[in-house]
């Protein structure tokens, strides 16, 4: 999944966030109405998407959604 | 078959006295993130067992108590160190001299243990007619100040009455343990390996709080990413060991951990609508108690019908996880 897609799948979750307001640059938290409760669904959608589970250390070492996905690729190649 | 009753507590803490209490801004974002609106709340001095007492004689007056060979209770909070909490309800209950008790402090999973105990008494006659009752009241070790528990948690307690002649139908079981899980959820303090002290009384009871028995302590990302690990695979491996399919599973019923766990499991299980029930909006959490509220509620409901084989799934503290499949 290119990170086009993978922006498009968390706008499309979170409803409060209007499609097309997010870019890769754009910094997690800073998403509107963040709460702890955002991050449990950014978990299950990584899950969903990539059958990868984060832990909350993931989470908190990555700050945009470029890094984000980048630690999802990292993982991946992994295995 | 089962008898099954349940007590809630008439206090009840709902949504707008939740964000009273912490002055926070949540209003309806509240029910939408934890998808509940109010849960019970128990008497300062009462115990888990004090509930389960009251579930327990709701089933007195319909059914024979003197016939009864076994006590099992459930809690997360014990009455004592020692002598086990069951031999007291046991006491309160009026129960027969010759019948065994046993506490099992096996929290989410709790239901679960209990049913493979009830199994293995009954299919090797170590006993005739079971008693298991379970008592929650995870409010009393909640800091006020925590938003998130004192939405998720509700206090209850149950009632099962399982008798050999009923013809009952419990299957085959799967378990697991993750010890490592202690580190995301345990209540800190309060059993031997680490008593209450001074120190602790001074920072926990005070005019805002009364954790004398203990405190909850919960990773709610760490709880959400262990039940997306284990609990799928639990699902497929229960029905594994019961030779079924989904198809043939009639109703699925989790433990009521809360709306995010639900959903994603909800999802990732992939279990169809009309198989799917849940039970939580009004309760909240009850731990122990959560499978078999959801179960009398169901019935209730009537979506549970005699020959419907239910699959039950518990997973929590511990970690711990384990379910199985029952014919009503």
């Amino acid at each position: 999944m290119e990170i086009e897609e993978f922006i498009e799948a968390i706008e499309n979750e979170f409803e409060e966030v209007q499609n097309g307001s997010l870019t890769p640059d754009f910094s997690i938290r800073d998403m509107e109405g963040w709460s702890s409760m955002h991050a449990l669904l950014i978990i299950a959608l990584v899950d969903n998407h990539f059958e990868i589970l984060l832990n909350g250390e993931d989470l908190r070492s990555v700050q945009t959604i470029q890094e984000l996905y980048d630690l999802i690729q990292t993982k991946l190649k992994v295995g | 078959m089962f008898e099954i009753s349940i007590f809630l507590p008439t206090k009840k803490l709902d949504n707008n006295e939740l964000i009273h209490e912490n002055k926070t801004n949540y209003q309806n974002a509240l029910k939408k993130l934890f998808g509940v609106s109010s849960r019970s709340r128990c008497e300062i001095f009462q115990t888990g067992s004090d509930l389960a007492e009251k579930a327990a004689n709701e089933l007195i007056s319909e059914n024979k108590f003197s016939e009864i060979d076994f006590l099992i209770y459930c809690s997360l909070g014990l009455d004592y160190i020692s002598p086990t909490s069951s031999s007291q309800l046991h006491q309160k209950l009026n129960l027969p001299l010759n019948c065994g008790t046993l506490d099992i402090p096996s929290g989410c999973t709790g239901f679960i243990y209990g049913l493979s105990l009830i199994k293995g008494f009954l299919s090797s006659g170590v006993a005739s007619n079971i008693l298991f009752l379970m008592g929650e009241v995870p409010s009393t070790s909640i800091p006020k100040d925590n938003l998130e528990l004192n939405a998720i948690f509700g206090d209850a307690g149950v009632a099962v009455l399982i008798c050999r002649s009923e013809g009952l139908k419990i299957g085959n079981f799967v378990f697991g343990t993750d010890g490592k899980g202690m580190k995301y959820l345990h209540v800190e303090r309060g059993g031997v390996k680490n008593p209450i002290d001074q120190n602790w009384l001074e920072e926990n009871v005070n005019e805002n709080n009364k954790l004398n028995r203990g405190k909850l302590v919960m990773d709610g990302l760490e709880v959400f990413r262990f039940a997306l690990e284990r609990v799928p695979t639990l699902v497929d491996e229960v029905l594994l060991t019961n030779q079924l399919t989904m198809n043939e599973i009639d109703l699925v019923i989790f433990h009521q951990a809360g709306k995010q766990i639900l959903d994603a499991l909800k999802k990732k299980c992939k279990i169809p609508e009309e198989k799917y029930f849940e039970y939580y909006e009004t309760v909240g959490n009850t731990v122990s108690c959560s499978i078999p509220i959801a179960i009398h509620a169901a019935v209730q409901q009537k979506r549970i019908k005699k020959g419907d084989k239910i699959l039950l799934i518990g997973f929590g503290i511990g970690f711990t996880w384990g379910g199985t499949v029952i014919e009503w």
